[in-house]
């Protein structure tokens, strides 16, 4: 009896709060305003204006992830080597970003790169031409790397100082250079935390609509922006939560290939 | 020795980049010309207009009002659902494990509009409610998460030998129990009430016309074109942030030296 009673606050909140409101996006993904069951808000993703909105979402998702896994990885390599004392220090200083409002991250990089921003007169006190960097792809791009940079690094940093340096050291002992022991055993073993980086980063970068509208301007628009504005200004709940559908399909397949990936590490180990 | 140079070189570099816009944002925050083209001068007039921008000062109030609330709500739920949860079946505690992932596993913009569909068919009045909720919601999963592991450690012998030296089951509980969950609890209360203040998508889609927290506030303003009372905002929100977190850190470096 106690143990019902223990269980029912959690079960019941996590029933009206996750549950059922994800049910209703389903619901109203899979139905238009009569109730009457339909693919159309899903199959409206093969729109141009939708396609365009998701492929685009993707690919700077996608180039924001590589990036960040090429920037964090050789810095948390580093960060790991250094002498204990210092080094937690040193993290904490790599993460604090972390902490500070992302809007107000982003503000910074649009104060940066506005027409008559912070790079531009710097540019023209050179005599330099100034540059049109703010709207473009590349500049969502810098957004989301800077964002979730860190998302990346802590991460994979953690899983760098599990690793036993016996084991290296014993890489080493066998004659493996430094790279043959990157590649065949510190970056195997690194693994779980590359994946959850990934995840980290990839997530959010898909499915943002800040970022774009503060980098982007308002032509460039990403699958979360054209779900944003179904429901805050076109009121169409159907649409916008068919889109969410697919965009939730992207998020499960991406879920998939990391354990895929991950399981495959752990065998490699073994 | 040219190895660790290059080494430092990176280091650095990654320094720069995550710290340069911010450093940028404070310089500006002092800057009397209103362009961000020419140095005005040095003036804290940003920093007096921002304290008196009622809006902001409202939104301040919500923000930190929703985050306290929203972290000791998520705390307690969030306790006793580790609790209740741990003493399940193996079967029942994996789909309860499983539904709780589902929060943090998605995106926040589909958590949102997930709530933003219940709270519009249920009829609630968007406001501070319904971002509470919501914040619960969010923040339930990461207090499970760090008070799950202590929970798994805790030795049940323990509880049972207090109770077989007379102590009632809530004695022993208070006594017992709650002192070994104890680190958990109020990392993940801490965990929470940054989740709730740091949220800005959740509550996009949660919140009702005329109330903000400052998140939304930002977006809105930045929306409209960029003031310098928010450049003094950013400065004052990492200063504090810095603050907290150095006196976070402190007495653990104290214990270690």
């Amino acid at each position: 009896m106690r143990k019902k009673l223990l269980a029912a606050p959690y079960t019941v909140w996590s029933v009206a709060f996750i549950l059922i409101p994800l049910a209703m996006v389903f619901y109203y993904g899979l139905t238009d305003e009569t109730g009457a069951f339909t693919l159309e808000n899903i199959a409206a993703i093969a729109t141009a204006e939708h396609s365009k909105a998701l492929w685009l979402s993707l690919l700077l998702s996608l180039i924001s992830t590589i990036i960040c896994f090429f920037l964090a990885y050789p810095l948390a390599m580093i960060l790991c080597r250094m002498q204990v004392n210092q080094h937690k220090f040193i993290v904490f200083i790599f993460i604090l970003p972390m902490w500070m409002n992302f809007l107000l991250r982003t503000l910074a990089w649009q104060t940066l790169l506005e027409k008559s921003g912070v790079i531009n007169n710097i540019l023209s006190f050179f005599h330099l031409p100034t540059q049109n960097l703010i709207n473009t792809p590349g500049a969502i791009v810098l957004g989301m790397v800077y964002n979730f940079l860190p998302f990346m690094i802590l991460p994979i940093y953690n899983s760098l100082t599990k690793i036993d340096p016996n084991v290296i050291n014993a890489a080493h002992d066998l004659g493996a250079n430094n790279f043959q022991t990157l590649l065949k055993i510190i970056f195997p073993l690194s693994l779980p935390g590359v994946v959850s980086g990934i995840t980290m980063v990839f997530v959010p970068s898909l499915t943002t609509f800040a970022i774009s509208t503060m980098l982007g301007g308002s032509k460039i628009l990403l699958i979360g922006n054209v779900i944003e504005q179904e429901f805050t200004q076109a009121s169409n709940w159907h649409l916008g939560s068919g889109l969410s559908i697919v965009l939730m399909i992207f998020i499960i397949l991406n879920m998939v290939l990391n354990t895929a990936f991950d399981k495959e590490g752990e065998g490699n180990v073994i | 020795m040219i190895k660790t140079t290059a080494q430092k070189i990176y280091v650095a570099l990654i320094f720069i980049f995550l710290y340069a816009p911010i450093a940028t944002l404070m310089v500006l925050s002092f800057n009397a010309s209103r362009t961000r083209s020419k140095w005005g001068g040095f003036t804290l007039k940003w920093y007096a207009e921002l304290f008196e921008n009622e809006a902001i000062m409202e939104a301040l109030y919500n923000t930190l009002l929703i985050a306290l609330l929203s972290a000791i709500f998520a705390t307690l739920i969030g306790t006793i659902a580790c609790i209740s949860i741990h003493r399940m079946r193996r079967r029942t505690r994996a789909i309860m494990i499983g539904i709780t992932n589902i929060p943090m596993l998605n995106a926040e913009i589909v958590t949102g509009i997930s709530l933003m569909l219940l709270f519009l068919t249920l009829g609630v009045k968007f406001g501070i409610l319904t971002i509470l909720l919501s914040h619960i919601t969010f923040s339930i999963p990461y207090v499970i998460l760090s008070v799950m592991p202590r929970m798994k450690q805790l030795n049940p012998s323990v509880y049972e030998a207090a109770q077989d030296l007379g102590a009632s089951p809530a004695r022993a509980f208070f006594k017992v129990v709650l002192p070994e969950l104890m680190p958990g609890i109020s990392s993940g209360f801490l965990m929470a009430f940054t989740m709730s203040l740091d949220d800005f998508i959740i509550t996009h889609f949660t919140k009702g016309p005329g109330v903000d927290t400052l998140s939304t506030k930002i977006y809105t303003e930045v929306k409209k074109g960029i003031k310098p009372e928010m450049y003094a905002l950013s400065t004052i929100i990492f200063v504090t942030v810095l603050i907290l977190l150095i006196l976070i850190n402190r007495p653990q470096k104290k214990k270690q030296a």
